[in-house]
């Protein structure tokens, strides 16, 4: 049986994780049928049609389908479900907050937040922050999984001329009620997808003093992270939060400033390709995963930092 | 109203988990067991919320072996009235713990349930939303922020584009983000009243539900360790090794 893929969009274009989720969907089973739910969302189902992997798209409008409540996208679902053997999201706060409503109306114990495809009912999945992973087997009939999605590559996303069918919308859910989404834009890369993150912790002190950070990011066309505890104090805005409970990030570099490197911040990072340490104390945890450390204070390190970068002739983008 | 609250007892969140050598699960004797640390923020908010006049009564409850108990009677100490402990050994997957959760929601009726955005130890994030599914109650999920109005919740959510604002009508479920408050500390006199206050106890076999597991673990391995790179001494030589060595910039 095929792979339901649920697509992540915003009615237009595809979220960049669903490339990703829909290499992980191929490696389950070849037959991956994208499902795009939505408001006026033609071009999204285009989008998807066009992924090579993907063979059949499946497209559902309705004006309840607007902001992607969880409530109303469930039904629609479950109505499909019977003909495929996997339905598969990302695990951002996107899936997360819809699978498990799928997963407990089949009567399936959802697995979460995987980063290999074993075989079509075996996989390995993170427990304890990354502190171990679990090689789990599903003995469900119908199997309800959600992908991390920075482990696995996105998939190519022109080539492809998948069929587009309409299906039935189904009723809304009226007791749950969208009222506003802030979102901070940025012509920034996005923090899940960017080549380079440069991340603040504590020690940046104040919010004022991030603006070290996004110098340095500017130059280098980085997105910004930061800690748990930078968000918890009102230096930045959650969405920009790396670790167990926020984003994971998997990016060529990673350069952790002002942050100790407790377990749950390095379950969000530790999987980048290089990372680079700022921090005052030489004992901080955070040196043990650097591949560079510098022990220095960073208000001293960041505008020299800025400087060194300055003179080069070249970065790459 | 009537708030019910989900709280876990995990392995604490300072502890450095060992993989067993076997293979077989992660080490759990003899290691420092806590609250699941966003129950703390979800027993905190429904105690503010009773305080603020507009709860009359908070039940915690768990689900697991026995020592369990001793989650509940922590959520007693900083201010729920009266704790439900399920007795179920071994492991129990979070669609098991849904339906137990299902059947007590039938149960003791109350108007909201709270409980963690996601466990520590198996970060499933799956738990409030199976419920909510299983009861078809609106889901409030990683919430930062709640009003409670007339017969509904302004919840803030924490998602990954930033943050989004749901209304939800009760009855509803609402799992909790670290960030929703600052769970108190139990006072000495409280946590000795809290010895006074029921624990009702209920074997998961009496409810009729099936927990039986249907994920098979079939081995726990230590993932690569990451080696410590080389320190630098200055700033230039940072560059130049981003530059020249690692060519990433
Ligand atoms: C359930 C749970 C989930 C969590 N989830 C997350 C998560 O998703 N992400 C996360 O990040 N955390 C998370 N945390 C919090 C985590 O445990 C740490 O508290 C947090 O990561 C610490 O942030 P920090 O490194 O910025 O601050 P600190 O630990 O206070 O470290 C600040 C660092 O800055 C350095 N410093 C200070 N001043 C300077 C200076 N002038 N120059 C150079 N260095 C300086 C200090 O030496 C120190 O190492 C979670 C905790 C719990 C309990
Ligand atoms: C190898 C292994 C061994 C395990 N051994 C045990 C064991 O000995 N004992 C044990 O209890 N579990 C054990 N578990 C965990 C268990 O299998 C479930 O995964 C777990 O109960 C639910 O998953 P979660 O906590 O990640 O859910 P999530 O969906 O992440 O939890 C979200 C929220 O749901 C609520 N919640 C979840 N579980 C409970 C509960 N039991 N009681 C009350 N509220 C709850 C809490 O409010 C929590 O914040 C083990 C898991 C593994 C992989």
């Amino acid at each position: 049986m095929a792979v339901l893929l649920i697509v992540e969009h915003n009615n237009k274009e595809l979220k960049a994780f669903t490339l990703n989720a829909a290499t992980a969907a191929s490696q389950i089973d070849g037959e991956v049928h994208a499902l795009v739910i939505g408001n006026n969302c033609t071009d999204a189902a285009k989008a998807a049609s066009e992924l090579p992997v993907v063979k059949k798209v499946i497209q559902v409008e309705a004006a309840h389908y607007e902001n992607f409540i969880a409530e109303n996208f469930a039904p629609v679902i479950l109505k499909l479900a019977e003909n495929y053997s996997h339905i598969v999201c990302s695990a951002n706060t996107f899936g997360k907050n819809l699978m498990p409503r799928i997963a407990a109306k089949l009567d399936t114990s959802q697995i979460s937040d995987i980063i290999k495809v074993v075989s079509k009912d075996t996989f390995i999945r993170p427990i304890y922050a990354g502190n171990a992973f679990a090689t789990v087997k599903s003995n469900d009939a119908k199997k309800c999984v959600t992908i991390r999605p920075t482990s696995f590559d996105p998939c190519d996303n022109s080539g492809g001329s998948a069929p587009i069918e309409n299906a039935d919308a189904g009723d809304e859910f009226t007791t749950t009620k969208f009222i506003k989404r802030e979102e901070i834009k940025s012509d920034r890369p996005e923090l899940g997808t960017a080549r380079i993150v440069v991340s603040g912790g504590r020690g940046m002190q104040n919010g004022d003093n991030f603006k070290l950070i996004t110098a340095v990011a500017d130059k280098l066309n980085a997105a910004i992270g930061a800690s748990r505890a930078a968000v918890d104090a009102g230096y930045i805005s959650n969405d920009h939060q790396v670790g167990q409970t926020g984003k994971v990030v998997v990016p060529d570099l990673y350069i952790a400033v002002g942050i100790s490197g407790a377990i749950q911040h390095l379950a969000g990072m530790k999987e980048s390709k290089v990372i680079v340490a700022i921090n005052k104390d030489g004992e901080a945890p955070i040196f043990s995963v650097a591949d560079y450390g510098l022990e220095a204070d960073l208000f001293e390190a960041l505008p020299q930092f800025l400087e060194e970068l300055n003179k080069l002739n070249t970065i790459q983008k | 109203m009537k708030i019910l609250v989900a709280v876990k007892r995990v392995i604490d969140y300072n502890v450095q988990i060992r993989v067993k050598e076997d293979g077989s699960g992660i080490v759990t004797e003899n290691v420092k067991m806590s609250t699941n640390p966003p129950d703390d923020n979800a027993i905190e908010e429904a105690v503010k919320i009773k305080e603020a006049g507009k709860a009359t009564e908070v039940i915690a409850i768990t689900v697991g072996e026995e020592k369990s108990q001793e989650t509940v009677r922590k959520a007693l100490a900083v201010g729920a009235d009266r704790g439900i402990h399920v007795k179920a050994d071994g492991i129990i997957e979070p669609l098991a713990v849904s339906k137990i959760l299902q059947k007590i929601v039938e149960k003791e009726k109350p108007d909201l349930v709270f409980m963690g955005k996601q466990a520590i130890d198996d970060d499933c994030n799956q738990t409030g939303q199976m419920l909510s599914a299983l009861l078809d109650w609106p889901q409030a999920t990683f919430a930062s922020k709640i009003d409670v109005k007339d017969g509904k919740l302004e919840v803030t959510r924490e998602i990954d584009e930033g943050l989004e604002t749901i209304e939800v009508n009760t009855p509803a479920i609402v799992t909790c983000d670290l960030r929703l408050n600052e769970p108190r500390y139990a006072s000495l006199p409280n946590i000795m009243k809290a010895k006074k206050k029921p624990i009702e106890q209920i074997n998961a076999s009496d409810l009729g539900v099936d927990i039986s597991s249907k994920i098979q673990q079939i081995k726990v391995e230590e993932p690569p360790k990451r080696q410590a790179g080389i320190k630098v001494s200055s700033v230039a030589e940072l560059v130049q090794k981003l530059k020249n060595e690692a060519k990433v910039i």
